[in-house]
């Protein structure tokens, strides 16, 4: 039980993780990414592929993982920069599942729809699972809290007021000096690079990474995260994760106190109402549980962007 | 090599034409809510397995079948986009779309629950293939493709001569207008979710004709639907015939050189192309 309290710890770990590069991209910059499960699937599978491969040491994987998620974050921000709206939606989503297909389909790199197995864990030969699973806690903890004050740091900086700027207004920010377009390569980078962290650091604890993990659930899980805790908060994205995981796993004990369901049916009615929590909280609860600082209102309010429009 | 390419336009123009069904749908809804509606993928799948009950379970023939189809994904379309997707767009489009995709994914489960993971298939008669010149064509592509064309004739006629056709496009080119014309944009929208969700299930009920379905139908080809819309300019009902046949006969032609497993990411590739060089769409963003 204390192993299974662990192993949730860490995935909301990486769930918060997630949670933070979203809100550089997303609450800061306002620009919408609903592939980010893209970017997370990169950063796992240049890792793992690595350190199986080429017999990389895991830390340099993560690194290079994490730096590749960047690189892509860049290239796709750089293609997409006249994009707004609608078409940016649809262009991410487009991206993942192209990173989807590719990972499904280069068999001779990937291993398909197989998955990658055996993946390296930081000293699993070592430690006891028990400790190992601590480790990997403290591990993740740390990394959260190191994100957490630089998400934190940057929010108040310089280059997260012409974020903000950008988001509100791209034209008023580019008269007034600023290099639009070099700014939103920046945020949807940096953003990336916490995405591709957490990409590869599930793929080192689980040590077997597929392409059917990145389904476009993953995405709405840290949509939820930071709607639940408020777009824009640092805070609230960390505790945003640890309510989301929280809920996720609590759904796993709901659907077998149902007589009779099979298993595919239990996991339909699961993402029936894990998808169905997203629709109530994006209908009655917009802010958030920890609502944005008054100081700098990251997400447009009703009235505001309807004016906007 | 000549007569494999004229396969391959030939199989293009008959899956594009197919696809131009959904992506009337979504363009129309596009062009009157003004938001992305990511919730086709399960109103596609929605109309598959309706399609598929009636046609196995009542033995109906495919052409009430279809119309079972359009009319239940209608349906769904109106009651959701009523009860759930109405209230968020006043939120503005990004917690639109999103709520849009956790409105499609619930429904998907819904259809998981009911029918599970197995894949499905229609009860046709087994036809043989004609054969001219070495060119091979399905009779029941051929069928297929008569359904959308009269399909979409029957759009066009309702946007043409009816007065909620009229409407319809009036609200789409400047809801301000309309209203001050006294269109009432409520009932206007109401109609858009039917038809335009309406169309997503048809369109998935002929884009399983041809192979099997399961939950992911719809969810499969969203990204070809979305694709044809947005290649011919979102909003614009002749673009997204236009958007369809492109990406149709440009998935086929990919064949030559791509695995066929790649098919869905040459939508993604004519996406990019075109907003980089045409950001508005082969024929920009008029209704009509």
């Amino acid at each position: 039980m204390e192993n299974y309290l662990v192993a949730m710890a860490v995935s909301a770990g990486i769930f918060a993780l997630m949670a933070l590069g979203m809100n550089v991209i997303w609450g800061m910059a306002g620009l919408i990414n609903l592939g980010l499960v893209g970017f997370f699937g990169v950063g796992a599978y240049v890792s793992a592929l690595l350190t199986l491969k080429l017999q990389f040491p895991i830390s340099v994987g993560i690194a290079l993982g994490t730096a590749a998620a960047a690189a892509v974050g860049a290239v796709v921000a750089l293609v997409t920069v006249r994009l707004k709206g609608d078409y940016l939606a649809i262009v991410t989503l487009g991206f993942a599942e192209t990173v989807r297909l590719v990972a499904s389909n280069e068999i001779w790199l990937t291993n398909g729809t197989d998955g990658l197995s055996g993946i390296a864990r930081p000293f699993g030969a070592s430690l006891a699972p028990v400790q190992f699973n601590l480790f990997y806690l403290c591990l993740v903890a740390a990394l959260v809290t190191v994100l957490f004050v630089l998400v934190d740091r940057l929010s108040h900086s310089p280059f997260a007021r012409v974020l903000r700027a950008i988001r509100e207004d791209e034209q008023v920010a580019a008269v007034a000096g600023k290099h639009v377009i070099l700014f939103k390569v920046k945020a949807f980078a940096f953003g990336s690079a916490a995405l591709g962290l957490a990409g590869a650091l599930y793929g080192h604890y689980t040590s077997y990474i597929a392409p059917d993990i990145f389904v476009p659930l993953l995405t709405l899980y840290i949509k939820l995260a930071l709607m639940v805790g408020g777009v824009g908060n640092s805070l609230g994205a960390v505790v945003g994760a640890v309510v989301v995981v929280t809920f996720l796993e609590s759904t796993r004990f709901v659907t077998p106190l149902i007589p009779g369901l099979s298993h595919v049916q239990g996991a339909a009615l699961r993402e029936f109402l894990i998808s169905v929590s997203l629709l109530v909280i994006l209908r009655f609860r917009q802010q958030g549980i920890l609502p944005e600082a008054r100081a700098h209102p990251v997400v447009p309010t009703l009235t505001s962007e309807s004016r906007l429009r | 090599m000549a007569t494999e390419i004229l396969q391959l336009i030939i199989n293009g123009i008959m899956a594009g034409t197919i696809l131009a069904v959904p992506a009337i749908g979504l363009t129309a809804i596009f062009a009157v809510l003004r938001f992305a509606n990511f919730a086709l993928a399960s109103h596609a799948t929605i109309g598959a397995f309706a399609g598929l009950v009636a046609n196995v379970n009542f033995g109906l023939p495919v052409v009430p079948s279809l119309a079972f189809a359009f009319l239940a994904a209608g349906l769904v379309g109106l009651a959701t986009d009523e009860f759930v997707l109405k209230p968020f767009r006043a939120a503005g489009f990004i917690t639109t779309a999103i709520g849009s995709i956790a409105l499609t994914i619930a429904l998907e489960n819904v259809v998981r629950f009911i029918f599970g993971n197995e894949l499905r298939g229609y009860d046709l008669p087994i036809r043989r293939d004609w054969r001219f010149e070495g060119i091979r064509i399905g009779p029941q592509q051929v069928e297929n493709l008569a359904i959308a064309v009269a399909v979409m004739a029957a759009v066009f006629l309702f946007l043409m001569l009816t007065r909620t056709g009229k409407a319809m496009r009036a609200v789409a080119d400047n809801p301000m207008l309309a209203n001050i014309k006294g269109i009432n944009a409520e009932m206007v929208a109401r109609i858009v979710s039917f038809v335009g969700m309406g169309l997503a299930g048809l369109g998935g009920m002929l884009i399983g004709l041809d192979t099997t379905i399961d939950p992911l139908t719809g969810f499969r080809a969203i990204l070809s639907i979305f694709a044809a819309a947005v290649v011919g300019g979102l909003g614009s009902i002749p673009g997204a015939v236009v958007g369809a046949l492109t990406v149709g006969i440009g998935e086929e032609l990919s064949l030559l050189f791509l695995s066929p497993n790649y098919r869905s990411a040459v939508g993604f590739f004519t996406i990019l192309l075109v907003l980089i060089f045409r950001p508005r769409g082969i024929l920009g963003q008029r209704a009509f």
